[in-house]
């Protein structure tokens, strides 16, 4: 049961994986493209190396302990929530409540996992950001849709920033028997989630043929999300040695959070193609926008954190 | 370095960390050529923003035009257009008695100067873009040998909202289009409706 020992078992194999990963996009470029440009394999190689990047980030913020956590996940939410923003219809009066939401209910959420008030990390958002933004909007005396654009806002802080901060508040759990391992749930759930968006591309570009839903996502087809979450579903349950489930528990909490994972792409890919857009910015190279990266994880982490509340702390 | 160059590159530095700005090049390079950038205006850091994703060489080399009975109405503000922006300054009163603000723009694309003009000569507060000003008609006949490039900017208007303070932090893109096609004896109202036209052409789509 040393934390330690378990960490830099999974960080070293997930660096072997990523070495190994390399080395293939490596060999399959030089094998079929030595000089000119593959779109396929040119994207793959820079999204290993992408990858290569938000490991060691990842790595670096629980090396760093607690607080280096949550500024992590604080700065994800950040540039989530600009990104969503951005693409949002907004108007001068909701100019206001767009600072509110930047500048106090971000920064706030962060700072109750920070200080530990669990009663009041759950209901900042939904309840006090939910009925103070639309009066700080409605001050801002501009009538033109003005539902769909408080609509729109509070929607985005949900998303970005309350359902991410459930991440960093697993390491607020008290779970009798696993004190001080908690950064390793952290690890469980991010490895498992990202793992699945990995497999639903590996196994959408090797076996893919039916389409899902083209409306929504041109990319995704049934072969890659039934292979994708089966495959991460057998990475959780491989990894149950880091969190207090027996194998079982850790292959079938891997699913739940594997499907909605997968719903988080699917939903936001749905109001992308509703914008026009492909990916939410440009921030990580061959990935897209901070978003895209974690619009899986943003569904995925508040069922998880709760499961392992209602059962296990 | 001087003082004035260091503070247009942190200007420059605070406004790309500020709104991320992306500079997409549609249709034209960002090459030395003498140029008029013609762009949306929503907010005053709009020419900032142009300035900063331009490449350094041309930096130098593009001053935008501004408005003087805002640029030139305190020290501070006449400091920052004139020798940290070089910007052109020019009266846009109609019973002005100053030197004309075509010929001075004129002078710095004659001198090599690219320019950043804003034709719809003030402030947009709305959506889309107001009618364009004569201006640019006019500069664009004296000076065919300038390149008219459309900048369309995206979203600063919404991070820096006339009468605002504080920014919101959200990401800016622009996107310069291919230059007009040069003028030969088009009319004033149907060569500023094709610019007008060419710039909203690199709008997002309305929602």
């Amino acid at each position: 049961m040393d934390t330690t020992r378990d960490l830099i078992s999974v960080f070293g194999g997930i660096f072997a994986l990523l070495t190994v990963a390399s080395l293939i996009g490596a060999g399959l470029k030089w094998r079929l493209s030595p000089a000119a440009a593959h779109p396929v394999i040119d994207n793959l190689n820079t999204r290993i190396k992408a990858w290569w990047a938000m490991i060691l980030l990842i790595g670096a913020a629980i090396w760093a302990g607690k607080g280096g956590v949550i500024a992590l996940f604080a700065f994800i939410s950040f540039q989530s929530l600009r990104e969503f923003i951005s693409l949002t219809h907004t108007r001068l009066g909701d100019h206001r409540a767009l600072l509110w939401v930047f500048f106090v209910f971000l920064p706030l959420q962060y700072t109750l996992i920070a200080i530990d008030w669990y009663g009041l990390f759950a209901i900042l958002i939904p309840v006090y950001a939910f009925l103070l933004l639309p009066i700080s909007a409605a001050l801002g005396a501009d009538t033109t849709r003005f539902l769909e654009r408080a609509a729109k806002v509070q929607w985005g802080l949900m998303i970005c920033v309350y359902c991410l901060s459930h991440v960093p508040a697993l390491l607020t759990l008290d779970i009798p028997g696993y004190a001080g391992r908690n950064a390793l749930l952290v690890v469980f759930l991010v490895l498992t989630v990202q793992s699945s968006d990995v497999f639903q591309y590996v196994w959408g570009k090797l076996l893919g043929r039916r389409r899902l839903s083209p409306a929504i996502s041109p990319s995704k087809t049934v072969e890659g999300l039934v292979g994708g979450v089966l495959s991460s579903t057998a990475v959780g349950a491989a990894l149950w040695w880091i969190t207090p489930f027996t194998p079982l528990q850790a292959g079938l909490i891997a699913l739940v959070a594997n499907i909605m994972g997968f719903f988080g792409g699917f939903v936001l890919s749905a109001i992308k193609r509703d914008r026009g857009v492909k990916d939410w910015g440009a921030m990580i190279e061959g990935h897209g926008g901070m978003l895209d990266r974690v619009d899986s994880l943003s569904f995925s982490a508040p069922i998880f954190f709760h499961i392992v509340r209602y059962w296990w702390a | 370095m001087s003082v004035d160059h260091l503070i247009a590159a942190s200007l420059c530095g605070f406004a790309k960390l500020l709104t991320g700005v992306r500079a997409l090049w549609l249709g034209s390079e960002p090459v030395a050529r003498t140029r008029v950038y013609f762009a949306n205006h929503r907010s005053h850091g709009d020419f900032v923003l142009i300035w900063a994703s331009l490449p350094p060489a041309l930096r130098q080399r593009t001053r935008p035009v501004a408005g003087a009975d805002y640029w030139l109405t305190s020290p501070l503000r006449r400091f920052l257009i004139n020798r940290v922006f070089h910007g052109v300054t020019i009266d846009r009163r109609p019973d002005r008695q100053g030197p004309n603000p075509v010929e001075q723009m004129g002078a710095a694309l004659v001198a090599g100067d690219s320019l950043i003009l804003f034709p719809e000569g003030t402030r947009n507060l709305g959506e889309g873009l107001l009618p364009f000003k004569s201006g640019l008609y006019h500069l664009a006949r004296a000076h065919p040998e300038a390149e008219l490039v459309p900048v369309w900017i995206e979203n600063l208007g919404r991070v820096m909202p006339k009468g605002s303070v504080i920014p919101v932090p959200l990401l800016c893109t622009l996107s310069f289009g291919p230059p007009l096609a040069p003028i030969a004896g088009e009319n004033r109202a149907d060569f500023l409706g094709r610019a007008r036209d060419a710039l909203l052409a690199l709008a997002p789509p309305p929602d």
